[in-house]
C-alpha cells in the first residue's frame, strides 16, 4: 500500500517543479523543489510506493520533462488522474513512470488515505473499494512494459 | 475516399502514407529537431549515459538555442549552458546563443509549410503560422527523434476556427487567443489540432498569425495549423526559404468541431492569476495595481508589439512604481527596433531594455517577482509561481495594455490613459 498525496484540476508543471530550477545539474537536486509552490512539505513527505493522485488536466502547461522524472525520482509509483495534458503523459510514459487514466477515484478518495495498484490487471484498491483504471493505448503499454522510450530503443539498435 | 485536414496530410506526408485520419497512429520521419537550454543537458546526459548506440541520423536537422537563461544566472546554469555548447560544436549541431527566443528565432530561420517539427518547448505550435505541424516534445522523446530521425504520432482531431473580418483599432492578436482559450478551456483541445482558416485570416500579419498559434498549446493543443497565403508566401520569400509542401484542409475533411469567429467582435481581454483560460474583458481589470509590466517573449516581443509599445508611450513615462521591461524576441527585432528609435521611446520613458531571451515570461532568469507583487506581461503562461515566488500574481494581455498599464501603474487599457 502506498499513500495518497491528493491535488485539484489542472495542476500545471510549474507547480510540479519550477522553471528556476530545471537547469540545475541533475534530476536528483531538482527533486526536493517538487510541487514546492502547492506543497512545501511534499517532497520530505513522500516515501517510495507513494502515489499521487489528481483531478483533471494532470501535467499541463509547458513540456518540461523534469515534472514527471521529478516524481519517479522521488520514487511515486504512479499519477492516477481523471484525464492527463497530453505532452505530460507522453513523458512519463517514456521515462517509464505509470500515468493512469481512473474517472472514479479522485472523488471516492482523500489525502492520505492508502491504495494499490496492480498494474497487469488495471485496478486499484483503496478504503475497500476496488476501482477500474481505463488501458493505456497499445503503443504506449509496450514502451512503458519495455521501461520507457530508452529501453525502446535500445532494443531496437 | 474521405478528405484530409491539414494535420492529416502533413502527418500522411511524413509517414510516406497516401492517407492518414485522426485516430491513426503513424511513424513518422521529423524534418526538423529544435531544441533550448531548457531541457537540453539532460538529453545530453541520456545521449552519453542511456543510449547502447550512441549517435545522431541527420544533424542538419537539428536546431539548438540557449534562449532561457540568458546571460547565465548562476554557476549551475553556466554548467548547463556549457554542457550544451561543447556538445552541439563537437557534433556540428546548427547553434544559436543569445539570438533570441527559440521559436522567433525558429520563425526567421528555419521554419518552411508542409514540416513536421518537433521542438523540445511547449510553444512549438507556433510554427503553425508558417503551415507547419510543429508540436512540444519532452527530451526522451526529442532524444529518440535525434538518434532515429523518427518518432510516432497519434493523428489528431482538428477544430477549425473560421474567421471573418478584421480585429477593432485598439484590439489585437493576443485579444482574439485569449478569447479563443477563454471560450473553449485550458484542456478544451488537448489532444487536437486547432486550424485557423477563412478571409479573416489573411487581415492578420505574420506576427498576429505566430502570436495565435503559439498560445494554442494553452488550450492543450498538439498543433496550430494556418492556411498559407500570400501573407506567409510573402514572409517565406522575404526570409529566403520555399515551402516543403502546402495544404490545405478538404472541403469534405472531417472536423471535430467548427467554430465560427467574427474579429470585429473582439475586445481588449485580461487572462487573470493563475490560469490562461481565466479570461475577462480589460476593462474589468481597471485599477489593478501593478509592480512590473514585461513586454517580450515569443509571443508578443515581435517589431509589431514593439512598435505599439512606443506608439503609446512615447512622450510619456513609466510609473515611478513600476518596473518595465522591454525585451525584443530576437537580435533581428532588436536591431530593427534600434534603428526604428523604439528604444530610444523606450529608455527615455524610463524602461529597462534588454537582450532576446525569454525572461520574466518563464520566471527564472530575469524581472523575477517577490511575494505578494503583481506582474502584467505579454508573456505566455500565469501559472502560479511562474514568474517568481509562489504568492505572486501575472495577469496576461497584449502589447498595448501592458504598456498603458506600466505607464498609469494599474492595469488599464491604451485608450484609458
Amino acid at each position: 500500500m502506498g499513500k495518497i498525496f491528493r491535488f485539484h484540476t489542472d495542476v500545471d508543471t510549474d507547480q510540479i517543479i519550477a522553471s528556476q530550477y530545471l537547469l540545475f545539474p541533475t534530476i536528483d537536486e531538482m527533486k526536493e523543489h517538487t510541487f514546492e509552490s502547492l506543497d512545501t512539505d511534499f517532497a520530505k513527505s513522500v516515501q517510495p510506493g507513494d502515489f499521487v493522485v489528481a483531478c483533471e488536466n494532470f501535467g499541463c502547461g509547458s513540456s518540461r520533462e523534469q515534472a514527471p522524472a521529478v516524481l519517479k525520482a522521488l520514487g511515486i509509483k504512479a499519477v492516477i488522474a481523471k484525464s492527463f495534458a497530453r505532452i505530460f503523459y507522453r513523458n512519463a510514459i517514456n521515462i517509464g513512470l505509470p500515468v493512469i487514466v481512473c474517472k472514479d477515484l479522485y472523488d471516492s478518495v482523500k489525502a492520505n488515505d492508502e491504495m494499490e495498484l496492480n498494474l497487469e490487471s488495471g485496478l486499484i484498491e483503496s478504503n475497500g473499494k476496488t476501482f477500474t483504471c481505463t488501458k493505456l493505448p497499445a503503443k504506449m503499454q509496450s514502451i512503458l512494459n519495455d521501461g520507457g522510450l530508452i529501453a525502446s530503443l535500445n532494443k531496437e539498435v | 475516399m474521405m478528405g484530409m485536414t491539414m494535420a492529416e496530410k502533413i502527418i500522411a506526408c511524413a509517414a510516406g502514407v497516401e492517407n492518414a485520419k485522426a485516430g491513426d497512429i503513424h511513424t513518422v520521419e521529423l524534418d526538423r529537431l529544435m531544441s533550448n537550454d531548457g531541457t537540453t543537458h539532460l538529453t545530453i546526459d541520456m545521449y552519453n549515459n542511456n543510449l547502447k548506440n550512441p549517435h545522431i541520423k541527420d544533424v542538419d536537422k537539428l536546431v539548438w538555442i540557449i534562449d532561457h537563461n540568458i546571460p547565465s544566472d548562476s554557476p549551475k546554469t553556466a554548467a548547463s549552458h556549457k554542457k550544451m555548447r561543447d556538445f552541439a560544436k563537437e557534433n556540428g549541431i546548427k547553434f544559436y546563443e543569445g539570438e533570441g527566443v527559440c521559436h522567433q528565432v525558429m520563425m526567421e530561420n528555419h521554419v518552411c509549410p508542409g514540416e513536421l517539427i518537433f521542438g523540445a518547448d511547449s510553444h512549438t505550435c507556433a510554427y503553425g503560422a508558417l503551415g507547419a505541424f510543429g508540436t512540444g516534445v519532452g527530451c526522451t522523446d526529442y532524444l529518440y527523434a535525434m538518434v532515429t530521425g523518427t518518432s510516432w504520432l497519434l493523428v489528431p482531431e482538428t477544430i477549425r476556427f473560421n474567421l471573418t473580418g478584421k480585429l477593432p483599432e485598439g484590439v489585437y492578436a493576443r485579444d482574439l487567443i485569449l478569447t479563443i482559450i477563454g471560450t473553449i478551456g485550458a484542456n478544451g483541445a488537448n489532444y487536437k489540432a486547432m486550424e485557423f482558416a477563412g478571409e479573416g485570416l489573411h487581415n492578420l500579419t505574420m506576427s498576429d498569425r505566430i502570436s495565435i498559434c503559439n498560445l494554442c498549446v494553452e488550450a492543450g493543443a498538439k498543433t496550430a495549423l494556418m492556411e498559407v497565403d500570400d501573407v506567409a508566401m510573402e514572409y517565406l520569400r522575404e526570409h529566403g526559404r520555399e515551402p516543403k509542401a502546402v495544404f490545405t484542409s478538404d472541403v469534405d475533411a472531417v472536423f471535430a468541431q467548427i467554430v465560427d469567429i467574427d474579429l470585429t467582435e473582439i475586445q481588449p481581454i485580461v487572462a487573470k492569476p493563475h490560469f490562461v483560460d481565466n479570461v475577462v474583458p480589460a476593462k474589468e481589470c481597471l485599477g489593478i495595481k501593478i509592480d512590473e509590466a514585461f513586454l517580450g517573449s515569443c509571443n508578443n516581443g515581435r517589431i509589431e508589439d514593439l512598435r505599439v509599445g512606443a506608439a503609446i508611450i512615447k512622450g510619456k513615462k513609466v510609473s515611478p512604481e513600476v518596473r518595465f521591461l522591454v525585451v525584443p524576441a530576437s537580435r533581428k527585432v532588436y536591431s530593427e527596433a534600434l534603428s526604428e528609435g523604439l528604444l530610444d521611446i523606450f529608455i527615455d520613458a524610463g524602461a529597462i531594455v534588454m537582450n532576446p531571451n525569454c525572461s520574466v515570461c518563464w520566471g527564472s532568469c530575469q524581472g523575477v517577482i517577490g511575494e505578494n507583487e503583481v506582474l502584467i506581461s505579454t508573456g505566455t503562461r500565469n501559472f502560479k509561481g511562474r514568474a517568481g515566488h509562489r504568492d505572486s500574481y501575472v495577469y496576461l494581455a497584449s502589447a498595448a495594455t501592458v504598456t498603458a498599464s506600466a505607464v498609469k501603474g494599474e492595469i488599464t487599457t491604451a485608450d484609458m490613459l
